[in-house]
């Protein structure tokens, strides 16, 4: 349904015409097989544990989950008001699949999952989230992940 | 989100993502990226339907296995069609006939008060049922985060209790936790209804709560304070809603 021609028409027309950051390439890393690789989870949900300061503007900024954070844990601050909630308010494995990513952890198929996980808020500026990404990136090498899920909202 | 991709691999770190608006990826040509054809807001496609979401999983994982990028490739499952409830919803509360007087601000303000301790009644059977509730982003419980935005239909500014935000952010987390209230009581009633656009017309037609936020719409529209006038007109109704008329 996330066809453009399937939105509302003023939704689709802005998500057409939303600045996209263009680049002259695009980077490579060939990571290890996926059973030897260590993962973490990126959500721009604008998900974040409750209590912790809500996302209010686009500043690029990020919040930190914790690995063993449970569904109940977890709230959504992300500001726009045109994508559905109702399907995480009845399952966070919609918009960040801990669970699934746990079982395929206990079942082999991915090594290990990261002590941390995070999440963006979407459609903010990519200049001010680059450098949120690089401090992210630092966090998550120094946890020792080499392999990253990112899923939006 | 793509460009989140592109930071993170330059810093050596293998990304693969899931895609939800194919256009987007086309132009930021991430490593690598799985297009879903599912709605904005769910992108492993089906709430508590942990086989289908482990395909949509797997599907993205799989494409760390490419020997060279950018890769986009389709999902070829569309999310089954979650309607089961034949006919309009219905709000499932009673109000009192003396205080269902919509056409005043006054009116509607007590309206909204009401619906909100009846609709907090169902959230706690919701939560109990669920193990789990997403209300809670504001900090407000259910009746201090309606009486602040019942406060702005009658002209009262209410003092803001979080001294980390500002008002207007204030209000639009309260907006979305009262959203969540209704959604999640309603979601676990008999009939099972779980399509968004059913639920998003049962708010905003059916609901005191809809009334509130029309009318809130118009009130913080006018404010002299810039971040009210963006939280009014854009970040309370769902563009699907915009045409919706107060009263109507």
């Amino acid at each position: 349904m996330a066809r453009l021609k399937d939105l509302p028409e003023a939704l689709g027309t802005n998500l057409v015409n939303l600045p996209c950051p263009e680049f002259a390439d695009t980077p490579w890393v060939q990571p290890p097989p996926l059973a030897e690789s260590r993962l973490a989870a990126i959500s721009t949900a604008g998900l974040h544990m409750r209590g912790d300061i809500p996302f209010t503007g686009f500043s690029g900024e990020y919040r930190v989950i914790p690995g063993d954070a449970a569904a109940g844990d977890l709230v959504m601050s992300h500001v726009s008001t045109n994508f559905d909630r109702s399907g995480f308010q009845q399952d966070l494995n919609l918009v960040l699949p801990l669970d699934r990513l746990r079982e395929l952890t206990e079942h082999g198929t991915i090594r290990s999952l990261a002590s941390y996980h995070y999440s963006f808020m979407g459609a903010t500026d990519p200049v001010p989230m680059e450098q949120a990404a690089r401090q992210v990136a630092g966090q998550l090498k120094g946890d020792g992940v080499d392999t990253v899920l990112l899923v939006p909202v | 989100m793509g460009g989140l991709s592109h930071y993170l691999e330059r810093e050596g770190l293998a990304t693969t993502q899931i895609s939800l608006i194919r256009e987007h990826s086309e132009k930021i040509k991430p490593p690598r990226a799985l297009w879903v054809p599912f709605e904005l807001g769910r992108p492993l496609g089906v709430p508590n339907d942990p086989a289908f979401q482990k395909r949509v999983l797997l599907a993205a994982l799989n494409l760390l296995e490419a020997p060279s990028g950018p890769v986009l490739v389709d999902f070829p499952e569309e999310a089954p069609v979650s309607t089961t409830q034949a006919g309009p919803l219905a709000c499932p509360i009673s109000l009192p006939r003396k205080q269902t007087d919509l056409d005043s601000r006054e009116g509607l303000r007590q309206a909204f008060l009401q619906e909100v301790i009846q609709m907090a009644v169902w959230h706690r059977e919701a939560e109990k049922k669920r193990g789990r509730t997403t209300y809670g982003a504001s900090g407000l419980d259910p009746q201090e985060a309606a009486r602040l935005l019942a406060g702005f239909l009658v002209g009262e500014l209410p003092a803001n209790p979080m001294n980390n935000l500002s008002l207007a952010s204030l209000v639009k987390l309260a907006s979305e936790d009262i959203k969540a209230l209704y959604m999640e009581a309603i979601t676990t009633l008999p009939g099972g209804l779980t399509d968004s656009a059913s639920l998003t017309d049962w708010f905003f037609g059916q609901c005191v709560a809809g009334q509130v936020f029309l009318r809130l719409r118009e009130v913080m529209s006018q404010s002299p304070d810039k971040e009210t006038r963006l939280v009014g007109s854009r970040l309370l109704i769902p563009v699907s809603q915009a045409s919706r008329k107060v009263f109507a």
